[in-house]
């Protein structure tokens, strides 16, 4: 559809700019004017350059928590996007059931985050946690205060329990948009199960799951409230992503300067990365507007 | 192949139609039996549901025992059941009044982002106009901006201006990821319409205000319903900004509940209880939404 | 290539049908013939798509059975049955190029590739995209994709049937002429049984050997293009078919006369005393245009439309329709109509009387 010209929108979009510039434009500011100064208190900074960042590049606390980060955003997606995709082929297509799924499957999306962190805090200690408790009675030995692995097997299942259902939505969502003939179509040229996935379903899908896995991405990259709860970022380190570590050194030791350079750079990382799905995604757009 | 096979005369077709309601061979409905039978895709969801409903059940069965029961015993079901821990809950104004300021910045929230996104949605929609990609672009940047980076630099900017602890205080920050995400979803729902009914409109000499809220957000009534629902529940989960932005009088629920540990440890029956009462609102906003959940979340763009 | 029986078949798509009402198809006994091209025509939701369900195994009917060549297949799923089916609306692969959409229903039947490769090309020319067929079926148009629809459906020239479900709905004009003739000549030189949906008389007259007309979930007249026209067998018929449709006059029937209003018509053969509501029926091209003989006619309205000119008029008070010819004279005044005699069907309760002693187009029971 092509759009008219009119410089005159710039007044509709107006409200919006001043809001997201009032919370977004000015503590940047601030952030930017942080990572460049130094204090030692009393509110007097002098110039620092770009020192904190020359810093904060040559030390292993921010390389060793965005390789953390990384892996964990892709283990997630590895598991969310096809389970979520699994899980929406399985739903009822329509009546009391699947009402009932689509309500059931809504109720993880709305507990706040550090409620998520609560339950499965709860849920797997070894005390008085039933999957802990149950672990410990087969006899295997699970911890996630102190060991490594149990502490991440139980970050990874609290994300998958907490996000899978948003992908499972898109995808029934993309599903619920296929027209009966393309099922009958495909029943009548004999295609197999898997062909129907393939040629009918996932091309239908694709839309709403590059949104899926967009959302899944940014919101992975930034988690911090959940794990904090559950492990806060231990053992050790173990479970210190990007964010925790930066409040860790933001509000825990008030290290302003980089704090700020670390922020900027895990911004820029987060708008890289998310540039190239927004152009993927146009470019998708485009190629549908053509049909 | 004679004629007569394929002859079907008026007369028999009266009479035929006319038995055709009293048939009795009628071909057999599945059965009870048979419509209980699991079938893979019923066995693959109630594993799922199971999943997903397991650890909330625990919280659940926690929150009505008391703390005593729940360190000294270990048991699926609550052995003596208490309201104990609501009750300390609802008669404790630093407890309920977490619930009371979350919903408030949360419905702040929900209607800043709402109301300043419908014009902003339709400029993208419907016109071009100088710098609008890169504008869309930058507006969906802050929807990816990690809470954590902005934290402490939203803690210096509202103590500034002196809304530090104060409802609106979070209810602005939010709008940082709410409102890129409130434009992107409408901006998909009002594509979806028709530019003939905005000229029609204007032929009719509707002027751009009366238009807009008359004709067109009755047409995208349900892309309101789903930006609502998606600024509500992504306010309402959020716990690092509501947290830092606020102290005593603006204190969210979420943020009352890293309180519980005491001296005498964490009291987990109070702690589950609480939680209990998070997932209520959420449930609520879920159950009325039910039959838009599916249309929902294709937001407007299948 | 099959011979289909459709035997007691009923449907409905309530789980208790107790009334007529509730049948979406009532009940319906029929053999279509092997290697005959038939068209199914009636307006939108009388049944005609659930019947082609029926046979493409899609739907399992309430009641009654459908055999090919004999076997009982009603529970048989779809893929069974070896049937080809073309929707209203196109349904293409859209990821995959236009020559993967024709050979998909080959290669899953685990054809050669040689064969594959033969028979797209073919169907390719046939439904002119032999230059597309690389091309990736997204962003193609309406039409084109459609072409691809049907290309899939006549690619396999084993099938039992190819059922058809108002496939032009979304081509142009033009193309439709194109493709229906494409049609044709495919089941002149493979013999298909086809089955033809449609609501549009001229596509069911111009395709069909045999048109299967229904109304209100009921099948009220088979026969061919020809039968159709001099003799429907139900009031709906005459009204659907041609252009404009049959005119209706009540009337009294005894013998070889009907009386209208008190003016006797003759019928030319002999009905008897026929009881029930009684109408005369007849084509507006046999009533003839005259002057002083025959029920006095006012002239509404007279419409040209190229060919011969349609004149609407009213005869003792009822609206009549005429065709007559472009020279033909038309009086504004003291103008009378003649029904050709032997051209005019008599009805009783909506359904055909046949006459006494005749054995004209009436075929035994």
């Amino acid at each position: 559809m092509e759009k008219t010209v009119n410089h005159k929108a710039w007044f509709l979009v107006l409200p919006v700019l001043i809001l997201v510039a009032f919370s977004a434009v000015i503590p940047l500011m601030t952030v930017v004017n942080y990572s460049v100064q130094d204090t030692f208190g009393n509110n007097v900074f002098f110039w620092a350059g770009l020192d904190w960042f020359e810093q904060l590049l040559a030390s292993d606390r921010m390389w060793n928590a965005l390789q953390r980060q990384l892996v964990f955003s892709g283990i997630i997606l590895a598991i969310e996007v096809p389970l979520g995709i699994f899980v929406a082929l399985n739903m009822p297509k329509k009546g009391f059931w699947a009402s009932v799924c689509l309500v059931l499957m809504s109720l993880p999306l709305l507990i706040p985050w550090n409620v998520v962190g609560t339950i499965w805090q709860i849920f797997a200690r070894v005390d008085i946690g039933l999957l802990g408790y149950t672990l410990r009675s087969l006899g295997i030995n699970y911890n996630y205060t102190q060991d490594f692995f149990a502490a991440w097997t139980t970050v990874i299942v609290m994300d998958v329990w907490h996000w899978t259902s948003l992908v499972a939505l898109l995808a029934y969502a993309g599903l619920q948009s296929i027209p009966d003939a393309y099922y009958q179509a495909a029943k009548i040229d004999q295609a197999s199960r898997w062909a129907v996935f393939r040629y009918i379903e996932l091309p239908k899908m694709s839309g709403v799951l590059m949104i899926a896995i967009l959302l899944r991405f940014m919101d992975s990259f930034m988690i911090y409230t959940e794990p904090f709860v559950v492990t806060g970022g231990g053992p050790g380190n173990a479970t210190t992503f990007l964010s925790i570590d930066l409040v860790k050194m933001a509000l825990g030791q008030f290290d302003l300067g980089p704090a700020a350079a670390f922020s900027i750079m895990y911004f820029l990382v987060i708008l890289t990365i998310s540039y190239v799905f927004y152009i993927v995604m146009t470019n998708l757009d485009k190629r549908d507007g053509t049909q | 192949m004679s004629d007569a096979a394929t002859s079907t005369t008026g007369a028999a077709h009266r009479a035929s139609a006319n038995q055709t309601g009293a048939r009795t061979k009628s071909r057999a409905r599945p059965s009870v039996l048979q419509r209980l039978t699991p079938s893979g895709s019923g066995v693959v969801m109630t594993i799922y549901l199971l999943f997903l409903l397991l650890p909330i059940y625990w919280l659940l069965n926690m929150s009505f025992q008391t703390n005593s029961e729940i360190l000294s015993s270990f048991s699926l079901v609550p052995q003596y059941p208490t309201l104990r821990n609501f009750e300390k809950i609802l008669t404790d104004p630093s407890w309920y009044m977490g619930y009371v300021n979350s919903i408030a910045y949360v419905v702040m929230n929900t209607v800043i982002s709402v109301t300043v996104a419908l014009p902003a949605a339709y400029a993208f929609s419907r016109y071009q106009f100088m710098g609008d990609k890169h504008l869309f672009f930058w507006l969906l940047t802050n929807r990816m901006a990690p809470p954590a980076v902005f934290a402490l630099p939203f803690f210096q900017l509202y103590s500034s201006v002196e809304l530090f602890d104060t409802h609106i205080a979070v209810a602005l920050a939010h709008c940082l990821f709410n409102v890129p995400l409130a434009v992107w979803i409408l901006e998909g729902f009002m594509r979806g319409v028709p530019r003939e009914i905005d000229e029609t409109a204007y032929i009719d000499g509707y002027s751009f205000p009366r238009f807009f809220v008359k004709i067109f957000m009755p047409l995208i009534a349900s892309g309101i319903g789903v930006a609502a629902f998606f600024c509500f529940m992504f306010s309402w989960v959020e716990l690092l900004l509501s947290r830092t932005l606020t102290s005593v009088d603006a204190k969210p629920i979420a943020a009352t509940m890293t309180r519980t540990m005491g001296a005498a440890g964490v009291d987990w029956g109070v702690l589950a209880a609480a939680g209990i009462l998070t997932i209520i609102p959420g449930a609520l906003v879920i159950y009325f939404v039910r039959n838009y959940i599916a249309s929902g979340f294709a937001l407007g763009r299948v | 290539m099959a011979q289909i029986t459709l035997k007691n078949l009923a449907h409905s798509y309530l789980p208790n049908p107790s009334q007529e009402d509730d049948w979406a198809l009532k009940e319906i006994d029929h053999v279509w013939r092997d290697g005959e091209a038939y068209a199914l025509l009636g307006p939108s939701g009388c049944g005609k798509s659930t019947l082609l369900n029926i046979i493409s195994g899609l739907l399992i009917p309430s009641q009654g059975s459908i055999l090919f060549n004999g076997n009982d297949v009603t529970e048989a799923p779809t893929a069974q049955r070896n049937i080809a089916q073309v929707f209203q609306f196109p349904v293409v692969y859209d990821t995959m190029t236009v020559r993967e959409n024709l050979a998909f229903p080959l290669k899953n039947r685990g054809l050669d590739a040689g064969i594959i490769k033969e028979r797209v090309e073919r169907i390719g020319d046939m439904i002119g995209m032999t230059d597309q067929l690389d091309r990736k079926a997204r962003g193609l148009a309406a039409d084109a994709k459609q072409k691809i629809s049907l290309g899939r459906g006549m690619v396999r020239e084993d099938v039992n049937a190819l059922l058809f479900d108002e496939p032009l709905t979304v081509i142009d004009p033009h193309m439709k002429w194109q493709l229906r003739t494409q049609l044709k000549e495919l089941h002149r030189q493979f013999g298909h049984t086809m089955i033809y949906v449609t609501h549009d008389q001229t596509e069911a007259l111009t395709f069909a050997d045999r048109v299967v007309v229904m109304h209100d979930g009921r099948v009220v007249q088979i026969g061919t293009p020809d039968e159709l026209f001099e003799r429907p067998e139900h009031t709906f018929v005459g009204y659907f078919i041609g252009s404009p449709g049959m005119n209706f006059l009540e009337c009294s029937v005894e013998g070889e006369t009907a009386t209208v209003d008190g003016n006797r018509i003759a019928l030319g053969s002999d009905y008897g005393r026929p009881s029930g509501r009684i109408q005369l029926g007849v084509r507006p091209e046999h009533v003839k245009l005259s002057k002083g003989e025959g029920l006095p006619a006012t002239i509404d309205r007279v419409e040209d439309v190229g060919r011969h000119r349609i004149v609407r008029a009213r005869v003792l008070g009822a609206p009549l329709n005429i065709i007559a010819g472009e020279g033909e004279a038309i009086a504004t005044d003291g103008q009378t109509v003649v029904f050709e005699p032997g051209r005019v069907n008599i009805y009783s309760d909506d359904w055909r009387v046949e006459p006494h002693g005749s054995s004209v187009g009436r075929r035994a029971a």
